[in-house]
């Protein structure tokens, strides 16, 4: 037989119809949906008539516009009121398990796919969000889609896809103390730039990714559409069954016996051939920081930040210009000793238990520096329950960091957790774009002990300092 | 979906790379629950001044760039979120097509999916449209779709990829739900099988 990748063996299982010139008709095993990009889907099957196909395949959850304060669930405003209502109305309608605002499953979409057990190997997985990629952490073909797909696959459980190119992603080495999961994608992201992987699927492969948990695997993968990537994967192994094993809707008994062997065979084959491959040297790698508005713009965190000539095209020179007046930066000025006004722990990248327990390493004994909001917001209820019998809630408020409820929070900035203008924030989620934190607020992106390093100090710090005093 | 055949036109030139679908349209303005109204919040924090008047310099503002339906923008045009509410708010505009020499594969397949032509040329036809539109803001070009070309300038002769499918359901105006409901049968085999 042919050698294949694993891309390609998860392909081939979910290709129900390939015409010449046409693309595959692809099947979707689970899809996952929120309140903003699905109401308009929802209209579009009623507009024509049609039902949901396989409304147990599709779970819901609300994440992007809730309200992150403890005991004073509010939402920000009547439109989000009614999205929030629109997405209940439609569960209810179409027979779809929808884990509302308030449930104590609710969560972040890609915190909970896994954590219930609906991720899992060799499924295909789509959701209308960008960072669906995190679910390829798992072995998992997992992409975002447009609402028009989200229409796709609740009327067809089925998509139109063109097959994508396979880019291998191998991290050989180790890392060192202090650099985490985070910094591997970001190194990925400003060696290849936030282009490098389109029209590709990423497979992370090498010593680096295999010795990784599954939260870290999940922030690596996640930050692929950061690179281009609509998809990143990381072949199943003994973590991933010990992390899935017991989980709500992960198979049970004789069932999980043969998903465990089935799921062995999702690796890529010896001599299955890949269109490219980068490398990266995980022994070389320090934290990571952006200093940039897009996250190909990141550099060792002990680097000075570029200067014009450092590009030789023109309009790349004047993408940083531009970015970097933005930033209210200097070209080659350092970003340690950077003053930051807010610190962002949380999101789907990075708000995991793994990534508590090493920001509150950080924090553990020590304040927020005076004049730094702190936030710390968990991916799901899960999380904040673990973390909260594990005492880090303590360590996170006893330091002055504010502790909240679930959601994608500062990340996306919908729900009014939000930047100032012009202020500094250092964020542990995935996107520097201009804006994105909240109007005119300028974001460095890095690890949750970068993040937690610069609560402390009240400026961009390396964590090593802190972890080795 | 809007059909798309043949498209002439003047040109709205943003050089920018990697413009991001933040600043297509912010986040903030995602709460809606139709595909409509989003034209007047397209590029919302360039086009705006902090007391909500239009920015006399951000080049949409401009009285050259009325009624244009191309954009043309700078590589790796639409990169970061899925959201479906970029290409609603660039054709809520006006636009119709966009020019440029790279395009992220989600804002790609959303825009195809909206009669947006998303037009990909090689960086040397791109600096000679790029150079002609911010000339002369009156400059015109043809945008063919069943020759795949883009026609207008003297001594220009450019041709863009596009997958045939794509172009035949732009050309016809098909919707691609409807294609995949042919299916039917075949996924009902399928799910036969897997069950």
């Amino acid at each position: 037989m042919e050698p294949k990748t694993l891309f390609q063996k998860v392909w081939d299982d979910h290709v129900v119809v390939q015409e010449p010139n046409r693309p595959a008709v692809l099947y979707i095993d689970l899809h996952l949906i929120h309140e903003v990009t699905s109401p308009q889907a929802f209209t579009g099957l009623r507009e024509r008539g049609l039902k949901v196909r396989r409304p147990e395949n599709t779970v819901a959850t609300m994440d992007h516009s809730t309200p992150t304060l403890p005991r004073a669930l509010w939402v920000i405003d009547d439109q989000a009121k009614i999205q929030l209502g629109m997405l209940e109305t439609n569960c209810e309608e179409f027979g779809i398990q929808l884990y509302p605002l308030g449930d104590s499953r609710n969560g972040i979409v890609h915190v909970i796919g896994p954590e219930r057990g609906f991720t899992q190997p060799g499924k295909t997985i789509v959701c209308g969000d960008s960072h669906t990629s995190t679910h390829g952490a798992f072995g998992a073909l997992a992409f975002g889609i447009g609402t028009s797909e989200v229409e796709h696959v609740l009327a067809t459980q089925c998509l139109l896809q063109r097959k994508p190119k396979t880019l291998e992603v191998r991290v050989d080495g180790q890392l060192m103390p202090g650099v985490t999961a985070k910094d591997i994608i970001l190194a990925l992201c400003a060696q290849i730039g936030t282009g490098g992987a389109t029209g590709y699927v990423i497979e992370y492969t090498g010593s680096a990714i295999e010795d990784l948990d599954m939260d870290g695997r999940m922030t690596v993968c996640n930050m692929s559409i950061e690179a281009g990537a609509r998809a990143g994967m990381i072949a199943p192994d003994e973590a991933t069954f010990a992390y899935l094993e017991g989980r709500d809707f992960a198979p049970k008994g004789a069932e999980w016996d043969a998903a465990v062997e089935r799921w062995k065979q999702l690796r890529t084959d010896e001599g299955a051939a890949y269109d490219k491959t980068v490398v990266i040297d995980a022994n070389k790698l320090e934290p990571m920081i952006t200093y940039g508005t897009n996250p190909g713009m990141g550099m060792l965190i002990s680097q000075e930040t570029p200067t014009a000539d450092s590009f030789d095209d023109s309009s790349q020179k004047a993408a940083f210009e531009k970015a970097m007046d933005y930033m209210g930066l200097t070209p080659g000025q350092p970003l340690l000793g950077q003053k930051v006004d807010v610190v962002f722990i949380g999101s789907c990248t990075n708000s995991r238990i793994s990534d508590l327990r090493l920001a509150a390493g950080v924090f553990s004994g020590r304040k927020v520096a005076d004049g730094v909001r702190t936030l710390v917001v968990p991916g799901s209820h899960d999380i904040k329950k673990q973390a909260e019998a594990e005492g880090l809630d303590q360590i996170f408020k006893d330091a002055g960091a504010e502790w909240r409820e679930p959601g994608c929070s500062m990340c996306i900035a919908m729900n009014g957790d939000n930047l100032e203008p012009g202020q500094y924030a250092v964020s542990t989620s995935n996107r520097n774009f201009e804006g994105r934190q909240g109007k005119g607020g300028r974001t460095f992106l890095a690890s949750p002990l970068t993040a937690a390093a610069a609560a402390i100090a009240g400026e961009v710090t390396d964590p090593r300092s802190l972890l080795l005093s | 979906m809007a059909q798309f055949t043949t498209l002439t036109s003047h040109m709205v030139p943003l050089p920018e790379e990697n413009v991001d679908t933040d600043q297509i349209i912010p986040a903030r303005f995602l709460k809606v629950t139709d595909k409509h109204g989003l034209g007047e919040s397209l590029f919302c924090d360039w086009r705006y001044l902090k007391d909500g008047s239009p920015n006399p310099e951000f080049v949409l503002n401009e009285p050259e760039s009325q009624g244009a339906q191309i954009l043309i923008a700078g590589n790796n045009f639409g990169s970061g979120s899925s959201r479906e509410h970029a290409p609603w708010a660039l054709v809520g505009w006006g636009f119709r097509a966009i020019i440029s020499t790279g395009f992220a594969d989600i804002f790609k397949s959303n825009s195809l999916k909206n009669g947006l032509l998303p037009v990909e040329v090689s960086p040397e036809v791109f600096r000679t449209l790029m150079e002609a539109a911010q000339l002369d803001r009156s400059t015109k070009v043809t945008i063919d779709l069943p020759t795949q070309s883009v026609t207008g300038l003297e001594s220009l002769e450019a041709t863009f990829p596009i997958d045939e499918f794509s172009k035949h359901c732009l050309l016809n105006g098909i919707d691609q739900l409807g294609y995949l409901l042919s299916f039917d049968d075949q996924i009902s085999k399928y799910e036969q099988r897997r069950a």
